[in-house]
């Protein structure tokens, strides 16, 4: 006889995680993990390469469908209407009900909508679902002569990879004045930038959403810019970045500001009550340089984590380690280790800043005025995790890392050796009393150029 | 597509229909002649009785003269099989050797020509559909559409091709003789490479090299800007033209053995048969190294080389039958089954075909030492046994034939015994593995669904762990198509290598295996 039943509402990877580390600790554990969105966990990640046909949704599902059974981790596909926290237990759409002893939210994100005219007319969509996936296809399936994109960001580029795939030309609106520069620093932000228009993309910057524009059907026919410009389209994306979900809560007891707030312990004001992932709000942020927000797949796993310890262990408080992040940006990958602010004062911080001839790599060292490592940017090649994760918790000084920065390579064998030219470039910027790096036999053997 | 990537598909599809209908041209006359010349000497007067109604008559097709040949032949046989009388059977089937020498035909008189129209234009296709593939594009992962594919997701372009492959090598082992207008196609080819006719085996041989090629030119395309494919693709190209095709014929030009050097038993089950091992001893020096060669490879190659690079080394840099699976199989990899079923499957088979052609070979060769004393026929009739289930039905028919059906490795994944060799050496005392990269993964299945042994990569990249598998044969695709740079082939100290990391990097919350 179970001793607890654990409710997680959520099966992206901050409740899965959740689930199957409480499973892992606890024998004994009733787990219930209750979505309507999919029966079965999937990489929400992934669902670009389903619309480009580069997978299929079942190769998604980073479990086969025995796994949960197996591990005695219930499932059920259900919308949940209500929460009764006084009576402990969610009430479906569907009309049934499910008791909990302990509720885990983990319901994730929702597409921003910043009440422009006309965003939720036929045609417009979000892409964060699975049912986002689905209206993907519906909505692309007629003829599609334009499609517009509001917001750059991580998103709005997968998206613009689809519609490309599509064959639909792509108008990317971005109120920023260069590509996610609101994240990244004015040179990655341009390398980008450079790469998107290099794909045919018209990427206008400091350039907003007005208006939505439909045809008789009710069906997007255009979109007027801030500019005063219209721009016929079928279709619109919009990608301005995500919010918490938490609609369905809010007239209730549990305490919610942009997203569910909680304490270090994924704590609500409700007791044996927790959230996880992109619908929690710190209270107070987990670390000086973290948001109170915290909306990656990385930290959704740490939150999972974390709290199926401390509910199935010992109480343990939420302590990231230092921040990282990756992503592609088409056929440009970017890793990032540590924390690189988009500006900085320069009488604050130094920042070496190396980019490859071919503009489509470069590297940033983020140190503060003693050379100590903050944070390293890299793009189209790759960085070892464990060497940063390493280097900054110990501060190494940016002498350091170059001396050793052969060990951080993680590209591809017989791959060109950018770590000779970055060592070059921070000696004759910087100094610095380390070796340069020299190419092995193989590399020359091979002509590794870089 | 580009007018000459039409052209290219253009001339491939003229090229293959000619080559498909050219074994049904000409007809076909036997004479007495012919059928002395083409029989053993302890058969000719068997042979040319059998055969005597069917001199001097002209059959339209090799259907026809096939059939007639088969009625006599079968006739003949049966019934001294009904009357027991063994010895006296003709077990050699001398359907091919006859049906090419009778046969009168276009391509027999102009094979130059036929070659250049059926194999030279579907070569030429490909080359022209493939040299400046994605010409427009950046290079990086080029996997947009394959699963919206007829050919490459099992649509009925897939099932087209896979049943046209298994036909051609049902004809190709047990109905050659149906076959002999393309075999004298590629006669004067063989004459000057070894200075003897070409045979079934030659042709074969010969396409699969060519396919490796225009096949190689492909990945040289598709994966601009990864070093480690181009190479590795370059490496089995050159294997397969220089190691298995060139040397061994021209070896037969010098008066030596055929061999092919980079072979290795038990993959080259036959390594240790009687004629082989009686070819090595009879032929001084040059064959007697052959043998130490050979030996020296199963022995010391293997686990030397798999101990410092993985299985990777032969599997996806030299062998052949990876040769053409990295090649012409590659539009083809994401179709391997990745469930954990699948790998019970393929451990249960893999390793009982090690363990098949290891006893037929010790067998074998205590036989040949003991001077056939022991068994006698029985190794031979093993032999019979393993040639056709595993060497012919399994590695060829299911091992090519099912590419578009269940991916590009079935025969690497769940039947050679050689990788079964490797597999064990790599998982159990090598420095190679890929090795995840922190905490980076997405879970997001490009590197499973791009397996094609079938690995459930994500399993392992998602918990931060190394992935340490037999099967593994270090094509390196799972690292190319990740998006997030989580994955290395890597040759690395053995210490740590089956480590489980705490929980991923980047929480320093807790510390417990995740």
């Amino acid at each position: 006889m179970p001793h607890k039943h654990i409710v997680i509402l959520g099966n992206g990877i901050s409740g899965i995680t959740c689930a199957r580390h409480l499973r892992k600790l606890d024998d004994d554990l009733r787990i219930t993990v209750i979505s309507g969105e999919s029966k079965y966990f999937f990489s929400r990640t992934a669902l670009m390469y389903v619309a480009m046909g580069q997978m299929k949704f079942e190769h998604t599902q980073p479990y086969e469908n025995w796994f949960w059974e197996k591990n005695r981790i219930e499932i059920l596909q259900e919308w949940v209407s209500r929460v009764d926290f006084d009576q402990k237990s969610l009430e479906f759409e569907s009309g049934g009900s499910l008791p909990y002893d302990q509720l885990i939210l983990a319901t994730g994100s929702k597409p921003n909508k910043f009440g422009w005219p006309g965003q939720d007319l036929e045609g417009v969509q979000g892409l964060y679902s699975k049912q986002d996936l689905e209206k993907f296809e519906e909505n692309t399936s007629g003829t599609v002569q334009r499609a517009v994109i509001v917001g750059g960001g991580l998103i709005g580029i997968e998206l613009a990879e689809m519609l490309a795939y599509k064959k639909i030309p792509v108008t990317l609106l971005v109120r920023e004045k260069g590509f996610w520069n609101n994240v990244l620093p004015k040179e990655e932000s341009e390398l980008v930038g450079r790469h998107i228009m290099e794909h045919h993309f018209d990427l206008q910057l400091e350039t907003e959403l007005q208006e939505i524009l439909a045809d008789q059907q009710g069906r997007v026919n255009a979109i007027l810019t801030s500019k005063g410009e219209r721009i016929p389209c079928q279709f619109v994306g919009l990608t301005a970045g995500v919010s918490p979900n938490v609609d369905f809560l809010k007239n209730s007891d549990l305490e919610i500001g942009k997203g569910i707030l909680v304490n270090e312990f994924f704590e609500t004001n409700i007791s044996d009550v927790y959230a996880i992932g992109d619908c929690a709000e710190f209270r107070n942020a987990p670390g000086p340089e973290r948001k109170n927000i915290e909306q990656v797949w990385y930290t959704g796993r740490m939150h999972g984590e974390t709290l199926a310890y401390s509910l199935a262990q010992k109480k343990t408080a939420y302590r990231p380690g230092p921040w990282f992040n990756s992503a592609k940006f088409l056929d440009i990958e970017y890793q990032t280790y540590g924390t690189i602010p988009p500006v900085w004062n320069p009488e604050e911080y130094k920042s070496f800043y190396w980019e490859h001839a071919g503009g489509k790599a470069a590297f940033r060292l983020h140190m503060d005025l003693e050379n100590r490592i903050l944070g390293v940017n890299n793009f189209g090649f790759r960085l070892r995790h464990e060497f940063f994760d390493k280097a900054i918790k110990e501060s190494w000084t940016g002498e350091k890392v170059m001396a050793y920065l052969e060990k951080a390579n993680f590209n591809p064998e017989f791959f060109p050796p950018f770590f000779l030219e970055i060592q070059k470039a921070y000696k004759r910027e910087f100094g610095g009393d380390f070796k340069l790096g020299k190419k092995t036999f193989i590399q020359k053997l091979f002509g590794a150029r870089v | 597509m580009k007018w000459f990537e039409k052209i290219g598909v253009g001339f491939f599809l003229l090229g293959i229909s000619i080559f498909t209908v050219l074994p049904f041209l000409g007809q076909y006359q036997l004479s007495q002649e012919i059928v002395l010349e083409n029989t053993k000497e302890i058969h000719r007067e068997r042979m040319e009785e059998i055969l005597d109604p069917m001199y001097d008559q002209v059959y339209p097709s090799n259907f026809a003269f096939l059939g007639e040949f088969t009625a006599h032949f079968s006739a003949y046989n049966d019934s001294l099989k009904s009357n027991q009388l063994w010895d006296q059977v003709i077990w050699d089937d001398y359907g091919f050797a006859l049906a090419k020498a009778s046969v009168q035909s276009p391509v027999r008189e102009n094979p130059w020509l036929w070659l250049g129209l059926s194999i030279g234009l579907a070569v030429l296709g490909g080359f022209l559909y493939n040299f400046r593939q994605y010409e427009d594009e950046h290079p990086g992962i080029k996997n947009n559409g394959i699963f919206h594919s007829k050919l490459k997701n099992r649509g009925w372009v897939g099932m087209i091709t896979g049943g046209y492959l298994i036909l051609f090598y049902i004809l190709l082992y047990w109905f050659p003789a149906y076959l002999v207008n393309l075999v004298w196609m590629v006669d004067p080819l063989s004459r000057i490479l070894s200075g003897g006719a070409a045979s079934q085996w030659f042709l074969y041989g010969f396409i699969y090299t060519l396919a490796i090629l225009v096949m190689g030119l492909r990945m040289f395309r598709k994966y601009r800007g990864n070093k480690y494919q181009q190479l590795r693709t370059a490496s089995v190209m050159f294997f397969q033209t220089a190691f298995a095709f060139l040397i061994p014929e021209i070896l037969v030009l010098l008066n030596q053995p055929y061999f092919d050097f980079k072979n290795i038993w038990p993959l080259d089950y036959d390594f240790f048969y009687a004629y082989q091992l009686d070819t090595f001893l009879s032929s001084g020096g040059v064959g007697f190294f052959m043998l130490v060669w050979g030996i020296l490879l199963i022995l010391i190659g293997v686990p030397l080389f798999t101990y410092f690079y993985g299985k990777r080394w032969y599997c996806s840099w030299v062998c052949g039958c990876g040769g053409l699976a990295e090649t012409l199989g590659d539009p083809f990899r994401q179709l391997s089954d990745k469930s954990l079923k699948a790998w019970q499957f393929e451990r249960w088979i893999i390793h009982s075909v090690l363990v098949l052609v290891t006893v037929m070979t010790i067998l074998t060769i205590v036989n040949y030492f003991s001077g056939f004393s022991l068994l006698g026929d029985v190794t031979n009739q093993l032999h019979t046994f393993y040639g056709f289930v595993i060497g012919s039905a399994f590695a060829g028919v299911v091992g090519t034939g099912f590419y578009p059906f269940m991916g590009n490795r079935v025969w690497c994944r769940f039947g050679c015994p050689l990788a079964a060799y490797l597999g064990m050496v790599q998982r159990f005392k090598s420095r190679f593995r890929i090795t995840t990269n922190g905490g980076q993964c997405i879970s997001c299945g490009n590197c499973s669904t791009y397996c094609e042994m079938g690995i459930d990569v994500r399993w392992y990249a998602q918990r931060g762990q190394n992935i340490i598998r037999s099967s593994c044969v270090g094509c390196g695709v799972c690292s190319a198509v990740c998006p997030r740079g989580v994955l290395k082939l890597e040759n690395d100290a053995e210490e740590g290598r089956f480590e489980e990391i705490p929980i991923l990097i980047g929480n320093d919350s807790i510390k417990i295996k995740s």
